[in-house]
């Protein structure tokens, strides 16, 4: 082991994990998760590569979002409770004072013409982003003639008929991961 | 029940469903927020996910706005930590015992059942922002162009922003 190798971890205290994460969590629109990766494999070298892919899948394969459990993972492996809390807040602080100043700045002036035909125009792009995100998310699932109709259902159930989420996700779960448990016991 | 409770309760029963991250909650926030509580109207629902998308952070962000416009800063803290705790003290539980059911057949079988899911949830929040802005002919065209150019380049999502921003500000959305 060199001390450049990607063995090299230096153990974080709460100031360094808090300001690790605030960094990651201010330098991403649209999603932090590659800085995320960035900081702590590349940057801190507080995780191998195979370390932060097996964290990850569990922060992946829960709800909500990813790198806030992220975050919750590495502050606990380095500083356990406390920095389980310290690094999401970290994460989430600066952003959020951010959304806040602009949230301030929508009260006092969203209401003039000018500032309502720019949010119409980000909206019609993020709108954009999303039926391209919807569309690479797509892409990326393999047996697409068994899972994309699942998609076609879930499409239909919460944007056409406008039902409840959380049953249609239960629903939807039992009928797609019940696809998927059946197809990886035929191999 | 105060308001700020209520956000709390709501937000935090789809903390449990956010499959795809607060993204995929979008139609389901509108649902809650607009449709069944009359929180927020459709214009100011659109306006706040703009927002959030020209802001950096997490895309869960967009969770803290909506609380903001529906109880000003408490509503703003309640709806961002209910989105957040639930899974939080569940993945501090869990992480430890990670490996000992990472790659087991149930737990694969629910990764790949997710999956199509999302895409449904993201989808059906992309036609839902589309309906609630309303938008006319001019900005189907800058929703096409920024599907094709988002797909096909590499540029970076803030570029698009700021040429949206530019278009709207001209009035030509």
């Amino acid at each position: 082991m060199t001390a450049t190798g990607p063995q090299a971890p230096s153990r974080p205290d709460l100031r360094a994990l808090f300001l690790g994460f605030s960094a990651v969590g201010l330098s991403g629109f649209g999603g932090v998760l590659p800085f995320a990766r960035r900081m702590l494999v590349e940057q801190k070298r507080w995780m191998t590569p195979e370390e932060f892919n097996a964290q990850l899948g569990l922060c992946q394969f829960l709800p909500g979002p990813n790198v806030v459990n992220l975050a919750v993972v590495v502050g606990k492996r380095y500083q356990g409770a406390l920095g389980a809390i310290v690094a999401p807040v970290g994460l989430l602080a600066g952003p959020l004072a951010i959304v806040l100043l602009l949230a301030l700045l929508y009260d006092a002036y969203g209401s003039l013409p000018l500032a309502q035909g720019m949010l119409r125009g980000v909206a019609a792009v993020g709108c954009g982003l999303l039926f391209a995100m919807a569309w690479r998310m797509a892409m990326a699932i393999k047996d697409k003639a068994l899972f994309l109709p699942f998609t076609m259902l879930t499409v239909a159930a919460i944007a056409w008929l406008r039902w409840p989420m959380p049953i249609v996700m239960i629903a939807g779960l039992i009928l797609s991961g019940g696809a998927a448990y059946w197809k990886l016991g035929r191999k | 029940m105060s308001v700020v409770l209520e956000l709390f309760l709501e937000f935090a029963l789809l903390a449990f469903v956010a499959f795809g991250g607060a993204t995929a909650l979008l139609p389901e926030m509108h649902r809650v927020v607009v449709e069944n509580h009359h929180w927020l109207d459709d214009t100011t629902f659109t306006h706040l996910y703009a927002i959030a998308q020209a802001a950096p952070g997490p895309n869960v962000l967009v969770v803290t706005l909506i609380g903001w416009k529906v109880a000003g800063l408490a509503g703003a803290l309640a709806a961002t930590l209910a989105m957040c705790l639930p899974m939080s003290v569940l993945i501090y539980l869990l992480i430890d015992r990670w490996e000992s059911f990472s790659g087991k057949r149930w737990q694969k079988a629910i990764s790949l059942g997710v999956a199509p899911l999302a895409v449904g949830l993201v989808f059906s929040g992309a036609t839902l922002i589309a309906r609630s802005a309303d938008l006319g002919w001019a900005a189907w065209l800058l929703v096409a162009a920024t599907v094709v150019a988002n797909l096909r380049t590499k540029l970076h999502p803030l570029w698009f922003i700021a040429v949206g921003a530019s278009l709207g500000l001209l009035g030509a959305v």
